[in-house]
């Protein structure tokens, strides 16, 4: 037996940009047990329901992540209107479909990017930010801001996509999907990449479903799990199925992401032909809030819960977020068990971690 | 920027942000901005750095994190606090948990704006820095001389 020792992992350190600390118990190079500590970027975000009215924590909604930030907001706005017994227009579904699977792709090549970091491929990378950049530029386009739209209303979105712009986005699509296909191939078939990621940090099917593991971090050990197919937004007219690997190693992992970008574009192309042509985009909502509702909605990196709590007045009596990361937190320290100390850095990266969503 | 004699290297933490400017200031790294141009290098080790990019406000738990990475780097150092957290709070100034800006916990010397910050924002700022930090590193020098001759 080796010599056991702590190795204290973060919380500023260069594979993430985000504080995440973990106590390593390694024993020579093999690590034993992960504990997390949390806490970091613990901003009280929840609380603030009880400072601001319920139309302006739309826009605090938006900021527990500045990733998924659209997502945030029509999580927390579709779960208000739940409450207010409200309809959505149809444009208006659409609209939020587009704008969250434009958020998906960002953050799935932005993760990408961060693996390449993570296994030192630095070219790849920066390919993969410079086809990301794309994306941003169609969000900006859309919406105003890069990261951040602040689009959502409790009733519908504030801005309309015209047709001209639509009409620009598939034809970035198309751009965008054939150096998606570039960078696919790389990852797929470049030999580095493979020996760095096959048979690494293997998670089963049972410890992913018996840790509560949500998003394709489930999805790759095997679990069909997948938020979109329960109706929210426009969901239910499109048409697809959840991308599952069985492996449930980081390869798979890997694999999961890369098809999600795809299945993305899919999802935009059907949108954009489908959308239906209204002038009308807000239902309006008389009065406040009241009752409690809860609303599910599958993020990039898994399943978000949210949960409102209305007293019949302005402010929220509670807003609650369960985000991804937290869900899948425990599934990393059981997969951290029995790696080695140098692959611990892309294992962290793997679980896809936003940090700044489970603390908030 | 012509007279520019060193290549200053980053340290990036994200205090309590949302991680909008955290991306925008990898974003801000990456081909299409392209900080590195001016030399600029992203790094790990407080040790190696001279400006300091912090992102989100200063709360609870971080603080003494933040305090410790900036005594931990060398003089002369430069810190931006990039996006409006960092600068003030931002939108979360009224929870519970945050403190303030990044200047309730250390000198901030430059201050970007913005929700997320733009690349270009931060690329501006990080250009004031390294113009300032070519400033105190020409006053650093002449303190240790002056130092040198009293003894």
């Amino acid at each position: 037996m080796g010599k056991r020792s702590v190795i204290p992992y973060g919380p500023q350190h260069p594979v993430l940009p985000e504080p995440i600390h973990i106590d390593l118990v390694v024993e020579d190079e093999t690590v034993i047990e992960a504990i997390p500590s949390v806490g970091f970027i613990h901003r009280g975000l929840e609380g603030l329901a009880e400072k601001r009215d319920f139309n302006q924590m739309t826009y605090i909604a938006e900021r527990v992540c500045g990733i998924c930030s659209f997502q945030h907001g029509m999580g927390y706005c579709e779960a208000v209107e739940r409450v207010f017994g409200v309809e959505v227009p149809n444009r208006a579904k659409y609209l939020r479909t587009i704008w969250a699977e434009l958020g998906r792709m960002h953050s799935h090549l932005l993760w990408l990017g961060l693996l390449a970091d993570g296994f030192g491929y630095e070219n790849l990378f920066y390919q993969c930010w410079r086809v990301r950049e794309k994306v941003l530029d169609l969000q900006e386009m859309t919406s105003g801001g890069r990261l951040i739209f602040s689009v959502n209303c409790v009733g519908g979105v504030l801005k309309d996509i015209p047709q001209e712009k639509l009409d620009i986005i598939l034809k970035t699509l198309d751009e965008v999907e054939e150096e998606c296909k570039i960078i696919k191939d790389t990852f797929f078939q470049d030999y580095t990449v493979q020996s760095r990621l096959q048979g690494v940090g293997i998670l089963t099917k049972e410890q992913a479903h018996d840790l509560g593991c949500a998003g394709p971090f489930a999805r790759a050990s095997g679990i069909r799990t997948d938020m979109r197919k329960l109706g929210y937004a426009a969901y239910p007219d499109l048409d697809f199925e959840p991308i599952i690997s069985t492996a449930g190693d980081s390869f798979a992992r890997c694999y999961i992401r890369t098809m999600e970008v795809f299945q993305s574009i899919d999802l935009l192309r059907q949108a954009i032909a489908k959308i239906p042509n209204e002038t009308d985009l807000v239902t309006p909502v008389k009065g406040n809030p009241n009752g409690e509702a809860f609303m599910r909605v599958e993020q990039p990196r898994g399943e978000a819960v949210y949960y409102v709590k209305a007293n019949g007045s302005p402010n929220l009596d509670r807003f609650r977020v369960r985000t991804p990361t937290f869900a899948n937190l425990p599934g990393l320290c059981e997969m951290l068990k029995n790696t080695k100390l140098a692959d611990v850095g892309l294992l962290v990266i793997t679980i896809d971690p936003c940090v700044s969503c489970t603390e908030r | 920027m012509a007279k520019l004699k060193k290549s200053p290297w980053l340290l990036h933490y994200d205090g309590s942000s949302c991680n909008g400017c955290d991306i925008e200031v990898l974003a801000a790294l990456t081909p299409v901005y392209d900080a590195e141009r001016f030399g600029v290098m992203n790094t790990g080790d407080p040790l190696q750095a001279d400006i300091f990019l912090i992102t989100g406000g200063i709360n609870t738990q971080n603080k003494d994190v933040v305090k410790q990475l900036y005594d931990q780097m060398p003089r002369p150092k430069v810190v931006v606090a990039v996006g409006v957290c960092a600068c003030t709070g931002g939108v979360f100034k009224d929870c519970y948990n945050i403190l303030g800006g990044a200047d309730s916990v250390i000198p901030v010397d430059i201050y970007v704006p913005g929700c997320a910050a733009r690349p270009q924002a931060i690329i501006d700022g990080v250009v004031q820095a390294v113009e300032l930090l070519e400033k105190r590193s020409e006053e650093h020098k002449a303190m240790k001389k002056n130092k040198k001759k009293g003894a």
